[in-house]
């Protein structure tokens, strides 16, 4: 097999390139579109305005906004003028107790709200008790709860990580139920056809094809989580990044509110691209498929 | 046909529709005793413990009924809530369609939009705090960019999964570009532009009220049900926190009914799924 | 030689009498069958014509036990799998069904597809399964796409394979609606000549659901014509083409004649269902 693939691409010069050829083509074509260039163009022109309007011309009330040369003097510098740099250990204690709030919240909402999800697409009798309860408590925005949780949970963490787990509980439960409504009737009938059992139906059925949409859930899950964890730590909180945005405002200082902000936007993007890596890893089936349909 | 439908339900709806009132009912059931347990017994169960029986959060809903100011809140949210979701809209959805019509555009415009979408929208609150002049215009600020990360990013994902054979029916039957957009680009974005609005709307109620906490515990905040929830627990009225919490939910359940109504009333040819 | 295998095998033959079903979507009842009784003899190839939404997806539901009959009685070797002390037939390995859509599983190998019969029934240990389904998928000309997903493949192959995964349950009755339905002309030929190259090997009992003609009297022993909805028998063909059938009996005058009787008796139904304008029933 091996020998006929060297022997092809030696006889013809046509073949299609391998290996690094095949990377370096890659890039080649990349550079040769026109995308990658106006990207450019887009965010610098962006920056430029921004510039501009904060720290170029100073036009009035953006000029009490951190434009982009001090945010970044100060993020790298050694001795930040505001506080806050990638030098410095207390920007790193905010955002290691946020990514770890994050991932209890997040782990705990999905271990809850995967099978109970599961279940309740799988059961009808399971749905018709829980969901209305559901129903009833899900239209409750999640900061309307912030006042009762700080209440009834005791300490700083207690409240802010309830508050992210039932953000993220709501959604998973509902996509993974979802999920299983999705499956295509004729996928039950075959298992029943060739003889499972009502566990069997679940574990070969109902569980691998609702993962599509959980999996969608769990993206939109982890972006609910972070909001509604910047929210609670801005109202309660002791650290973390949305304690920093607000303990930056009130102390008058706007560069390590800026940098926060940015933070929580790369930490955010980078978690919601980690779900989706696992996710594509565990339905390596589903992206082969929607390879085959050219998506 | 509406009547079938109905018989339908009625047929298969009953089991469930009882079923779902027993759930509510023990659900009520456990509430009551799990807050009042404490009371009985001197257990305190983790975390109901402290929570107002229903009862109680009952008496203090008819409390608040008739008082003025209660329902000065409901004003003062809604309209900050139309107010950033209408802005929204009038801004989103053209720049959405402008994203997936033009290339250049889309090239220009989408990695800016892009890198700003991931900061959770509350992040901008103490910003726009800075920013704007008013509280009043900081909150509709907010709450506008919470809603139209989501509106623009459905607009484009539907603009873009429109079969492309629609396009090519119409082309070939002579229709003009003008026509191309009102005719078959807008209504075949329609049903993203109300799964993004059906969000948008629930974000946009979460960040008014955030912004009625965050900002709204000075005088100044202007009202509203956020600042209703907050007054309450600054005055250490649990009854009336639970009523607040269960108003937004009314609150917020009417408004995505009623985007879900004017779905059904401008697409027609969706009301068969 | 390859007469007698086929022939030996006499089990599955099905027995429909005075079946009835009505179904009740939104309070109105709409009489999908109306008392349709049909014989099919062990090992025969038994093809059902008729126009679009007539009900014949119907009847195979009620065989395979997806959905329950209102009144008359299914038998399969005599023993009685639904009737009018149980409505619904239990759904079980000797009656497997191939579908419209094709039903792979999307998140399995055409391998595991195939091995999860057995698994799950505990006839075989999994590690048994899978060398089994590697075997007879290998037989069935798919041995170097056993790894990969359905999703993979084309249509024929996870067809083929579909037929395969039924096939390794030993069933009695095989029960196909219209699987070449969504594939090309030359595509469906290799399906055909397929499927019965497979029949001549086992002799299992088809009962297949078909559109397409030439398809019913190529492959079957008898084409049973039925009327648009309610589904009632209208006229039953025997195709007397000796097996084993290759594409030239298609152009003999016998097929041709066959063809001419066939066509005449389901037109008259096809303009009724077309006149009626009705949606197809799931």
């Amino acid at each position: 097999m091996d020998s006929t693939t060297v022997k092809a691409s030696e006889t013809s010069t046509t073949s299609a390139p391998q290996g690094f050829d095949m990377v370096m083509y890659r890039i080649k074509k990349h550079f040769t579109r026109v995308d990658p260039y106006l990207t450019i163009i887009g965010i610098f022109l962006w920056l430029f305005a921004y510039w501009v309007l904060c720290e170029g011309l100073k036009i009035w009330r953006f000029d009490k906004l951190p434009g982009p040369v001090a945010i970044s003097k100060d993020w790298f510098s050694t001795t930040p003028f505001q506080g806050i740099s990638i030098f410095t250990q207390e920007y790193y204690d905010h955002i290691v107790v946020s990514c770890r709030r994050i991932l209890i919240a997040f782990g705990l909402a999905t271990s809850l709200g995967v099978p109970l999800g599961l279940f309740m697409g799988w059961s009808r009798s399971i749905r018709d008790f829980v969901f209305p309860i559901i129903e009833l408590l899900r239209p409750i925005p999640i900061l309307a709860w912030v006042p009762l949780s700080i209440l009834l949970l005791p300490g700083f963490e207690g409240p802010v990580i309830f508050l992210a787990t039932l953000a993220s509980f709501f959604v998973t439960t509902l996509n993974a139920m979802l999920g299983v409504d999705s499956i295509d009737e004729e996928y039950f009938r075959a298992a029943g056809c060739l003889g499972s059992s009502r566990w069997d139906v679940f574990v070969n059925v109902v569980v691998p094809g609702a993962l599509p949409f959980i999996f969608t859930g769990l993206q939109i899950s982890i972006g609910v989580a972070w909001f509604s964890l910047v929210a609670a730590e801005m109202v309660s909180g002791d650290l973390g990044l949305g304690y920093l945005i607000v303990d930056a405002y009130m102390n008058n200082v706007t560069v390590p509110m800026v940098i926060a902000m940015i933070t929580l936007g790369f930490i955010g993007y980078f978690s919601s691209a980690c779900v989706r890596a696992v996710g594509n890893k565990l339905m390596e089936w589903h992206v082969k498929e929607l390879n085959q349909q050219g998506r | 046909m509406s009547t079938s439908k109905s018989a339908l339900s009625n047929i298969f709806g009953q089991l469930t529709f009882w079923r779902g009132v027993r759930a509510i009912v023990f659900f009520l059931i456990f509430w009551q005793i799990g807050s009042l347990l404490d009371d009985w017994t001197g257990y305190d169960l983790f975390g109901i413990g402290l929570v107002p029986p229903p009862t109680d959060v009952f008496t203090a809903f008819l409390e608040v009924i008739p008082k003025h100011g209660y329902w000065m809140s409901w004003v003062a949210s809604f309209s900050r809530v139309l107010t950033g979701f209408l802005v929204a809209m009038l801004i989103g959805i053209p720049f959405g369609l402008m994203l997936a019509v033009n290339r250049y555009f889309r090239g220009v415009f989408f990695p800016p939009f892009e890198i700003l979408r991931p900061i959770p929208p509350l992040a901008w609150v103490p910003a726009s705090l800075i920013f704007w002049p008013t509280n009043e215009m900081s909150i509709a600020f907010v709450t506008f960019l919470g809603a139209f990360f989501t509106i623009v990013i459905n607009v484009l994902g539907g603009a873009r999964n429109i079969d492309i054979s629609y396009l090519r029916a119409a082309q070939s039957m002579g229709a003009s570009q003008f026509h191309l957009f009102w005719k078959i680009v807008l209504p075949g974005t329609l049903p993203s532009i109300f799964t993004g609005a059906a969000v948008g709307m629930g974000i946009t109620w979460e960040v008014v009220l955030a912004a009625e906490m965050i900002s709204g515990g000075g005088t100044q905040g202007g009202g509203g049900l956020g600042f209703f929830i907050w007054n309450s627990y600054m005055g250490g009225s649990l009854e009336q926190i639970v009523v607040g919490m269960i108003s937004i939910g009314i609150a917020g359940y009417l408004s995505s009914s009623a985007i879900r109504k004017l779905g059904f009333v401008l697409m027609p040819w969706r009301r068969l799924f | 030689m390859v007469k007698n295998t086929a022939k030996a095998a006499k089990k599955g033959a099905i027995s429909i009498k005075n079946v009835t079903k009505v179904y009740d979507p939104g309070g109105v009842n709409v009489m999908a069958v109306d008392n349709c009784s049909m014989e099919i003899a062990g090992g025969e190839v038994c093809m059902i014509v008729g126009p679009s939404g007539c009900g014949k997806t119907t009847l195979l539901n009620a065989i395979a036990g997806f959905h329950s009959i209102t009144e008359g009685s299914i038998e399969v070797d005599g023993e009685l799998l639904c009737g009018p002390t149980k409505p619904k037939a239990e759904q079980g390995a000797d009656r497997m069904v191939v579908f419209q859509h094709g039903a792979l599983f999307p998140w399995k190998t055409l391998q595991e597809n195939v091995a999860y019969g057995p698994t799950v029934q505990k006839a075989m240990s999994s590690g048994e399964a899978m060398d089994k389904a590697g075997q007879m998928l290998a037989e069935a000309g798919l041995g170097s796409f056993i790894k990969k997903f359905p999703g993979e493949v084309s249509s024929g192959m996870a067809r083929r394979a579909e037929i395969v995964r039924a096939l390794i349950n030993n069933p009695k009755v095989l029960l196909l609606d219209e699987p070449y339905r969504a594939m090309d002309a030359l595509t469906k030929q290799i399906m055909h000549e397929s499927l019965l190259e497979t029949y001549d090997r086992t002799g299992v009992t088809i009962f297949f659901i078909t559109h397409d003609l030439e398809e019913a009297i190529f492959l079957g022993d008898k084409v049973h014509i039925v009327t648009t909805r309610p589904c009632q028998l209208k006229k039953t063909v025997e195709v007397n083409i000796p097996r084993p059938r290759s594409y030239e009996t298609q152009s003999s005058e016998e097929f041709r004649k066959l063809l001419d009787e066939v066509n005449e008796a389901v037109h008259e139904e096809a303009v009724k269902a077309f006149k009626a304008g009705e949606r197809e029933l799931a």
